[in-house]
This record gives C-alpha cells, sequence and structure tokens, in this order.
C-alpha cells in the first residue's frame, strides 16, 4: 500500500519525500484536530461525575 | 514467468494481500498511539488556552461589574464561567475557572459545577466535577489532599475558605467527627455524595455548607469514582477586607 502510494507520487526521491511529510503531518492534524476531539466523548473512560 | 503456469498468478498475489493488511495494522496501532498522546498532552495544552482566556474574560467582567453574581438566580449562570478555584496543596499557583454545568462541553474547559447543587457559601452542599488525566487535569492530584487543607473558592465579590474533612490531628481522612469521610471511592451511580448533607438522604434540610470533588477513579479510568468532602470553614470573606484573598491561600 505505501509502496504503491510511493510509486505515484511524483518527481525524484527528493520531492517524493517532501510530499509524504506532508501527507503524514496532514493526516496527524485532521486526526488531532477533527477526529479525536470527535470520537473523544464517545467513548466511556472520560466519565468524572456521579450519576448522570 | 507467471503467466507460464496457471494459478500462479493468484498465489503470488497472497503476499501482496498480506502486505497491505500488515500496513494496515501498523497504521492502525500509530493511530491508536497517536490517540494516547492527544489524550495525555494535546487536551492539556488545548486546556491551558482556554483556562487562560476564560481567566481574563472571567477577571474582566468582574472588573466591569457585568457578572452574574453567584447569588443572583441560577438561570444568569448559563454554563459560563462563574468561580476560581484554589488548592494550594496542588500548588500555590494552582487556579482554576469553574464554569457552571457538567456536560463534557464545560468539563474540557474546567471544573464543573453540578447543576441544582449549592453555590459558594449557601448552605448545602456544592458540587464540583473535573477531569483526571487530560483535558487540563485539573483533579489529578486529588488523593494527595489531607485532612484541614484549604480548597478556596473565588466568586464576583466573595471568598470562601473550605477544608478537607477528616481527623487534622492524626490525618485519618476517615475520621471526622461528622461521620463524613474527607476523602472516598464510590461507584459511579453513588449520587448521594452530592446530597445537600454529603451521603445523607437527597432531601436532607442541609445543616452546614460543604464542597464535594468528584473525579474518576483509578487514573485513567473510569470504573469508580474519587470523591473529596470539605466543610466551609468561617464565613463568607470580602473581597473589600480581603482583596489579595484569605491567608489560606499560602498554605500548604
Amino acid at each position: 500500500m505505501y509502496g504503491w502510494i510511493w510509486r505515484h507520487l511524483p518527481g525524484g526521491t527528493a520531492s517524493r519525500a517532501i510530499v509524504s511529510a506532508v501527507l503524514v503531518l496532514g493526516i496527524c492534524a485532521l486526526l488531532l484536530f477533527v477526529v479525536f476531539p470527535w470520537v473523544e466523548p464517545r467513548l466511556p473512560f472520560n466519565d468524572v461525575t456521579v450519576g448522570g | 514467468m507467471a503467466h507460464a503456469h496457471p494459478g500462479r498468478g493468484r498465489a503470488s498475489r497472497w503476499p501482496s494481500v498480506a502486505g497491505v493488511v500488515g500496513e494496515l495494522l501498523v497504521t492502525g496501532g500509530l493511530v491508536v498511539l497517536l490517540f494516547v498522546v492527544y489524550e495525555l498532552f494535546v487536551t492539556d495544552l488545548l486546556n491551558e488556552g482556554k483556562q487562560s482566556d476564560l481567566s481574563q474574560q472571567l477577571h474582566e467582567q468582574w472588573d466591569e461589574g457585568t457578572a452574574a453574581s453567584p447569588t443572583t438566580p441560577r438561570a444568569d449562570l448559563t454554563g459560563g464561567a462563574f468561580a476560581v478555584l484554589y488548592i494550594p496543596r496542588l500548588g500555590l499557583d494552582y487556579q482554576r475557572v469553574v464554569l457552571d454545568g457538567t456536560s463534557e462541553g464545560q468539563l474540557t474547559q474546567g471544573p464543573g459545577h453540578y447543576e441544582g447543587t449549592a453555590l459558594p457559601g449557601e448552605p448545602g452542599n456544592m458540587g464540583l466535577a473535573g477531569h483526571r488525566v487530560g483535558k487540563g487535569s485539573p483533579f489529578l492530584d486529588l488523593d494527595q489532599l489531607r485532612p484541614g487543607d484549604p480548597i478556596v473558592v473565588e466568586t464576583v465579590d466573595s471568598w470562601f475558605v473550605y477544608r478537607v474533612l477528616g481527623d487534622v490531628a492524626t490525618g485519618d481522612l476517615e475520621a471526622d467527627p461528622s461521620g463524613i469521610p474527607g476523602q472516598e471511592i464510590v461507584r459511579p451511580t453513588d449520587i448521594q455524595v452530592l446530597s445537600p448533607i454529603p451521603n445523607g438522604p437527597a432531601d436532607a434540610a442541609p445543616t452546614g455548607s460543604y464542597l464535594t470533588l468528584t473525579t474518576c477513579h483509578p487514573r485513567f479510568s473510569a470504573r469508580q469514582r474519587l470523591i473529596i468532602h470539605a466543610r466551609l470553614d468561617g464565613g463568607v470573606i470580602a473581597k473589600t477586607a480581603e482583596p489579595d484573598g484569605p491567608v489560606a491561600l499560602t498554605e500548604r
């Protein structure tokens, strides 16, 4: 899978490396600021109240 | 030469399928690790910004005199910040802005006040919930509180000093003359810790002003709740009398 993506990135090794780094950072940012904040309230281990 | 042997083409595809599955599993593992980093560190960083914004807003409101005073009807609080909590045992710089309400929206910003429980200084029991790990971890070290430790609440015009229950002489959190422990670990359903008299009937008439803090227990888990009970020590201290706060703020 990653091999396939690597082969389909444009340019030589240097430009492929830069594009991959940007892709990885973008996915991390998406997870940290969009996906995780959405998922988190739906998980059970954040309960700090009684009763509710 | 796969095409020379019928069937070899299908067989040789298996390593690549296994490779993709393996890569997906490794990726999944990394995403879970990133989630742990998010929970433990990133939410703390985000919360630091939220708390300092809230603190600035609240103090501006207080200075302008437009804040909802806790003595005004509860409807005026509308889920916003209304008080500051100080726990000198957890650090002389420990201060957290308290919001009204205990929904996740409030608790990601700071400790939340259980709706319907007493307000600062009122007879009854003021309940506050806070996160143990992540979201600024306001209640991470509540288990370090000892009998007699001050928990100070600041409102628009007053200071209130609560003290953790228990036997101050022996340091036994269980041995308060009132029978109410300074610290207990309960099930998540044990709502009686928030009763007007902690652990009493839900509709009892209040006999004193209590403060109850709740958070999850053990750390990283929500199996149980760690509870701290404190009682108001002395009365209301007007800010006009002590603009810099009571001496309890520097007690450790």
